[in-house]
């Protein structure tokens, strides 16, 4: 079998199984006691180790295998968990995240496990704790409490799973009763004689007791067993009660609803199983409080929903196809316009129709072409819980991290990017801005912080922001150091607005950590959190108030390959501007011209700002505004700076296709992109940060 | 009896210049260039190429012959070299044909007024004809771009 077809589906899988076992055990460390998570960890470690051992991974196997045997005590309350376990069980899934990643990159997926396998199995053992004597036999005494079976919770999961496809599939699957007549000698040798037969017409999926315990005939009279069979009901009745000195064989054909009624009795023992615990428990504590005591606990609660997120049916798309899908697109666009008009010109009705009904659905199409490159932005901050919690175990602190608008959708281009500025200005959080308990005690606010990580939509844009209610930024101590690092010099410091001060912690090699932590602070971070978000064609803000808390918002555009854009013209040239950037347009008389310093500016709202003109920025061939006694200007801005840009005539609002220039051109000025037209023609995009100063 | 090598064949003035078939990827008829600013001025602008933008390049101009206007044989022979996809105006595309790698000669220092590093080689083909061999990526060389707009200011 060629195993390479199915590894892109292993990597995805794999993916997909470790993200919701991290998600999974955050919730549960939150809520210990909530076994309806256990048993989802469980299925997706049980999935896990499948499929690795089906794909020959079998470190990953091995590894997942005995995380599976912790949890499955834990899944039947026989082990309690406690911060080691996590622990344990948070360093095995970064293990396991490696060797996936291993795999991603074309290795082997081999990686030394046995360390963490030892503990695994110690906790398994129950003899991880000092005092282990007593410990360990708090699982011993559960266990026969667990084993006694409470009505039919006889089936695990997979075994249910199994039944399930098989009855799916068509297969006849059964549960059946044996018993056996009183004076029988050789038990086992019937039941042998019962498991062969059964053998021969299909499978046994699990028998109660197990198959050792009959052998060994360590049974009463009666026997369990679920089986899949190719014989009618009557026929296997039959076949059983024919065997000699079987007394009675109750055949039940198993449907999907019986199923489901045996899978969810399987609590049951669960609750039996509680008190024995409860026995073991006082010294059980002792060890685990000392475990646990100076632990910092970082819970995390999505605001959205706690209730698993129900499934939608999705497939996998290559995003090399999404973008031919959007150039192919895009072309369909402009020769939708060339159409139109070439029907206004031929006047036929019913062409025209054709065309107008065209239209339509090319716009509906245009914007499902678009979602179909929208990601929510869960798919970035779904890791961000998990690094909190490692973050503040490893700091002492105590941060409760909320994520408000997981749901919110950018483009995959932007997605991907923005992961690592999101770390950064978290790990700042965390490490600069949220401070010690002590310090919060001190400063009279709980001692747990809050982290708040919120995304919506606002028009074009979508804003991420981080805010915590930490030490704020000290604005002093920032001058002091940009001042020292030569960011500023001390004249111009004096000039500074609160704003503009924090706005320096993004400037180039500046950090304010008194010590450099293995978290943040080695004076990189910010500077290249803000360039990568410029890049982005986003923007990057932090407002602070001493003692209360930071806030940083980073805005984005909703997607990097379609904007709205106003056209414009000079002379036969056509050009677009972002209207992200458009302030206004307006018409200005030449008299409204100011000179100041030779400079040309022009009042608006009460403020002068500068007026530049586009043709001569462009080299325009054959347009000057010098001629006009009016000139339409556009109004723009770049942060809280404005300018007027002259040009020559406005042809509208159009939602254009962005396009590179291509490796050949590079560093344009004042030109940040092409896009088509309608007829074809290329319109340069002009790039309005760069026209500020 | 060297290697068989496809090549195009492109006119430019006087003169008839080859280039690797796999190097080229279309040529097209022009059609109308956006002017790109504050850029060399053998750099005419950017065509829409099925939509794709393609920057185009006045190869008369890149070679200082002196650019003349376009007739009605001009065509845009569409380049790609590496990452770099280009289009090169040039008077005529003529052919396809088939040259002997043995035939091609290293350059004369200077060939109707271009200088030999741009220039693989000069192919015979037949008695009287000379097919002279581009060498792509130093026509493509940004380096010398930047160079010449040094030069400009």
């Amino acid at each position: 079998m060629d195993m390479n077809a199915y590894l892109s589906m292993f990597i995805d899988e794999s993916n997909d199984h470790l993200q919701a076992l991290n998600e999974n055990l955050l919730q549960l460390e939150g809520a210990p006691e909530d076994l309806t998570i256990v048993q989802s960890i469980f299925r997706s470690a049980h999935t896990l180790k499948g499929m690795s051992a089906t794909m020959g991974y079998e470190d990953l196997a091995s590894l997942t295998h005995e995380m599976e045997n912790v949890l499955d005590l834990v899944r039947n309350s026989k082990l309690k968990m406690d911060s080691f376990i996590f622990d344990t069980l948070f360093k095995g899934l970064d293990a396991l995240e490696a060797m996936v990643q291993d795999i991603v990159g074309g290795g082997t997926g081999k990686a030394d496990v046995t360390a963490l396998v030892a503990v695994l199995q110690s906790i398994f053992k129950g003899d991880y704790k000092s005092n282990a004597a007593v410990a360990a036999s708090a699982p011993a005494a559960a266990a026969p409490a667990a084993n006694k079976p409470a009505a039919k919770g006889l089936l695990d999961e997979f075994q249910t799973s199994i039944l399930q496809q098989s009855i799916e599939s068509g297969h006849l699957a059964y549960h059946i009763t044996v018993s056996i007549n009183e004076d029988c000698v050789l038990k086992a040798a019937r039941a042998y004689m019962v498991f062969d037969l059964l053998e021969r017409t299909g499978e046994i999926v699990k028998s109660d007791p197990s198959v050792q315990d009959l052998e060994q005939e360590k049974f009463d009279r009666s026997f369990v067993v679920f089986t899949i069979s190719k014989l009618a009901q009557e026929d296997l009745q039959q076949q059983i009660t024919s065997i000699s000195e079987i007394e009675t064989a109750t055949v039940t054909l198993l449907d999907e609803e019986s199923l489901q009624l045996l899978h969810v009795t399987e609590a049951a023992p669960v609750q039996e199983a509680a008190p024995a615990e409860t026995k073991a428990e006082p010294s059980a504590d002792s060890a685990k409080n000392e475990a646990s005591s100076q632990v910092s606990s970082a819970r995390s609660q999505t605001a959205a929903s706690s209730a698993p997120a129900a499934v939608s049916r999705t497939i996998r798309v290559d995003i090399d196809r999404l973008d031919t899908l959007m150039n192919l697109f895009s072309e369909m666009l402009i020769d939708r316009v060339r159409l139109e008009q070439l029907a206004s010109e031929i006047k036929r009705s019913d062409l025209t129709e054709t065309v107008e009904h065209m239209a339509r659905v090319s716009s509906d199409l245009q914007n499902i072409v678009l979602k179909l490159r929208m990601v929510p932005v869960d798919t970035v901050f779904n890791r961000f819980p998990r690094m909190i919690r490692d973050l503040a175990k490893s700091l002492d602190k105590k941060i409760d991290l909320v994520i408000t608008g997981a749901d919110t959708e950018l483009d995959r281009t932007v997605i991907d990017e923005i992961g690592d500025p999101l770390v950064h200005l978290l790990r700042n959080s965390v490490d600069h801005g949220i401070e010690t308990i002590d310090k919060r005690i001190a400063a009279g606010k709980p001692e747990t912080g809050t982290i708040h990580l919120r995304a919506f939509h606002s028009g074009n844009n979508v804003f991420i922001e981080v805010e915590e209610d930490g030490n704020g930024i000290n604005r002093d101590r920032v001058l002091q150091i940009a001042i020292k690092n030569g960011v500023v010099t001390e004249a111009q410091a004096k000039s500074l607005t609160n704003d503009e001060i924090h706005m320096l912690i993004f400037a180039a090699g500046f950090s304010t950590a008194d010590k450099i932590s293995d978290i943040s602070g080695r004076g990189v971070g910010l500077d290249v959190v803000r360039s990568k978000i410029t890049s982005l064609g986003g923007n990057v803000t932090v407002e602070s108030a001493l003692g209360k808390g930071t806030k940083f918002s980073v805005q984005l555009p909703l997607t990097l390959s379609i904007i709205s854009a106003m056209l414009i013209k000079l002379g036969s040239e056509k050009y677009a501007i972002p209207l992200s950037s458009i302030v206004e347009t307006a018409i200005i008389k030449r008299e409204q011209v100011l000179e100041v310093h030779g400079n040309k500016m022009i009042e608006f709202r009460n403020s002068v700002i500068p007026l530049i003109s586009l043709s001569r920025v462009l080299e325009s061939p054959d347009y000057s505004e010098r001629d006009e006694a009016e000139t339409e200007i556009v109004v723009i801005r770049k942060g809280d700076k404005w300018a007027a840009i002259t040009v020559d005539e406005f042809i509208g609002q159009s939602e254009i296709v962005l396009k590179s220039l291509g490796k050949y051109l590079t560093n344009i000025e004042a030109v940040s992109g092409a896009t088509i037209l309608g007829d074809g023609q290329v319109a340069l995009i002009i790039d309005p940060n760069a026209l500020i100063k | 009896m060297g290697e068989e090598l496809k090549v195009i064949v492109f006119g430019l003035g006087h003169e008839e210049y080859g280039i690797e078939v796999d190097k080229v990827r279309t040529i097209e008829r022009l059609s109308p260039i956006t002017r790109v600013p504050k850029t060399p001025s053998f750099i005419k602008g950017v065509i829409n190429l099925r939509g794709i933008v393609v920057p185009v390049i006045d190869l008369r101009g890149r070679f200082g012959l002196g650019e003349t206007e376009p007739t009605e044989n001009s065509r845009i022979i569409v380049v790609a070299a590496g990452e770099l996809e280009v289009g090169f105006i040039v008077d005529a595309a003529n052919d396809v044909i088939d040259i002997d790698t043995d035939t091609i000669d290293s350059p004369p220092e200077i060939v109707g007024g271009i200088k030999a590093k741009y220039l693989r080689g000069i192919a015979r083909l037949g008695d009287s004809r000379l097919l002279i061999m581009l060498n792509l990526s130093e026509v493509l060389n940004k380096n010398e771009i930047i160079q010449l707009e040094q030069l400009e200011v």
